[in-house]
């Protein structure tokens, strides 16, 4: 099946107005998202899949998309 | 000065179990004094207004608080993430479903060790089959689920076995968090200190299972062994706050002991407390310190290590902590021995008030 990548339960994305940044905090850890990463986990919505997600970011990222996805998937925040 | 990221709510004192290592003050909050829903639901709003994203739940145990849910919720109102930690003791699936509705985010039980007979010992009650029941629960709703187990002399050679409770129960992640000596643990040292050498035979069992599971595997360094003291919470007043049952805020956990005037969120906001109270800037950043810590260029990295255990240890919260190898007081650790009996955190329950927590 093709992967379409939403968050896992165990985290939770949202802006923090207080640090004008992106989280994503998980169980244990607050991880601080840059503006591309925020993006990417934007679109991780379940419906999309990586080729959509890729298609809606700059062009030339896509290599550096799946490595990201690839990543935080095995950290076990997306699923 | 930045603004402080997490809380460690401590809902209440009251436990039905009696750990010996309890990181809970040896004067336990009284629960005629513990806040009520209304003032934690400032508290929080208060607190991630300042910045916090992240609030452990705890206690003692938090499940003696009916209104629970009606907290998780508030902080899920204001965006904070939470974490239920819990001894399992009244975790039923009907509760936890309550919690869950309230947007709880995921929950750590704590375990004492691997099989019934020694967990129970350990916690001074039987509570193990109730973990057990907990642990059923808290899977299969799906919610992150993580053990955390305080490792010492009793349980350390136990550590395997422990892996494999938590592996078989399906959590995510097991945190093996070796006592730290404040409070209760300071009262029991001599009957939990480990030797050196179960500690290295604990380490090499856990660096085997690394190798064996994908479940997060977290070993809490003892720093009484290495001689490198731990950056204790990140810096004094730098990266969280708790509060305790009665309103009380404190820059750590272990904190209720040090001669400073703690402030009470009864009386202040929690911004004032954060950027103004005398306590929470006492140790903050470096300009408190004396030698060897001054002129030392770890300085920035361990903050001198924890205030608690200068204070403990020496009498003096302003000293190095007596766990770096270059404190003038590391002789105070290199002198000690094991061995002995604890003494529970409160007598022996009676028959008949043994079960207040029953669900
Ligand atoms: S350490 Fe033990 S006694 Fe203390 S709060 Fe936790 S479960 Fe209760
Ligand atoms: S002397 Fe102070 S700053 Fe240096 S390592 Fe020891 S505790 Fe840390």
């Amino acid at each position: 099946m093709t992967w379409r990548p939403a968050l896992s339960r165990a985290a939770m994305l949202r802006h923090d107005p207080v640090r004008q940044t992106d989280l994503l905090i998980v169980p244990e850890r607050i991880v601080v998202l840059n503006e591309e990463a925020a993006a990417i986990v934007g679109l991780c919505d379940g419906e999309r899949t990586v080729a959509d997600i890729v298609a809606e970011l700059p062009e030339g990222a896509e290599a550096d998309v799946v490595e990201f996805l690839d990543r935080v998937r095995a950290e076990g925040w997306l699923r | 000065m930045s603004a402080p990221w997490a809380m460690l709510a401590e809902l209440t004192h009251a436990c039905p179990l009696r750990c010996p290592y309890c990181s809970n003050p040896v004067e336990l909050a009284a629960r005629s004094s513990e806040l009520s829903t209304g003032e934690w639901q400032r508290i929080l709003a208060e607190s991630a207004a300042l910045g916090v994203v992240h609030a452990h739940l705890s206690g003692g145990e938090p499940l003696l608080r009916p209104d629970l849910a009606p907290i998780v919720a508030a902080a899920e109102g204001e965006g904070v993430y939470t974490q239920l930690v819990t001894s399992g003791v009244g975790l039923t699936e009907r509760r936890l479903g309550e919690l869950a509705e309230a947007g709880l985010r995921s929950v750590q039980l704590s375990v004492q060790s691997a099989t019934g007979a020694e967990s129970d010992r350990i916690a001074g009650v039987a509570s193990f089959a109730r973990k057990e029941r907990a642990a059923a629960v808290v899977a299969a709703s799906g919610l992150p689920f993580g053990l955390n187990v305080v490792l010492h002399r009793e349980n350390l050679d136990a550590v395997g076995e422990i892996i494999e409770l938590g592996l078989s129960w399906g959590v995510a992640r097991i945190e093996l968090a070796n006592t730290q000596f404040y409070g209760w643990g300071l009262l029991n040292r001599t009957a939990l200190l480990p030797t050196r050498e179960q500690l290295a035979r604990a380490e090499a069992t856990v660096k085997n299972y690394r190798e064996k599971t994908d479940v997060e595997l977290i070993w809490v360094i003892p720093d009484y062994f290495d001689g490198v003291p731990k950056p204790c919470m990140g810096g004094w007043g730098a990266i969280s706050i708790t509060v305790a049952p009665d309103g009380r805020v404190l820059p750590c956990p272990a904190a209720y002991d040090l001669p400073l005037e703690l402030p009470n969120a009864r009386d202040h906001s929690i911004g004032w407390i954060w950027e103004h109270s005398p306590a929470f800037n006492a140790y903050r950043g470096t300009g408190w310190m004396r030698e060897p810590c001054a002129s030392c260029p770890r300085k920035e990295l361990d903050f001198g290590g924890c205030r608690c255990q200068a204070y403990a240890l020496t009498g003096d919260a302003g000293r190095t902590d007596p766990a770096c190898g270059l404190s003038p007081d590391h002789h105070l650790l290199d002198e000690l021995a094991g061995g002995g009996t604890w003494t529970f955190r409160r007598p022996a329950p009676s028959a008949s008030g043994a079960d207040r927590s029953a669900p």
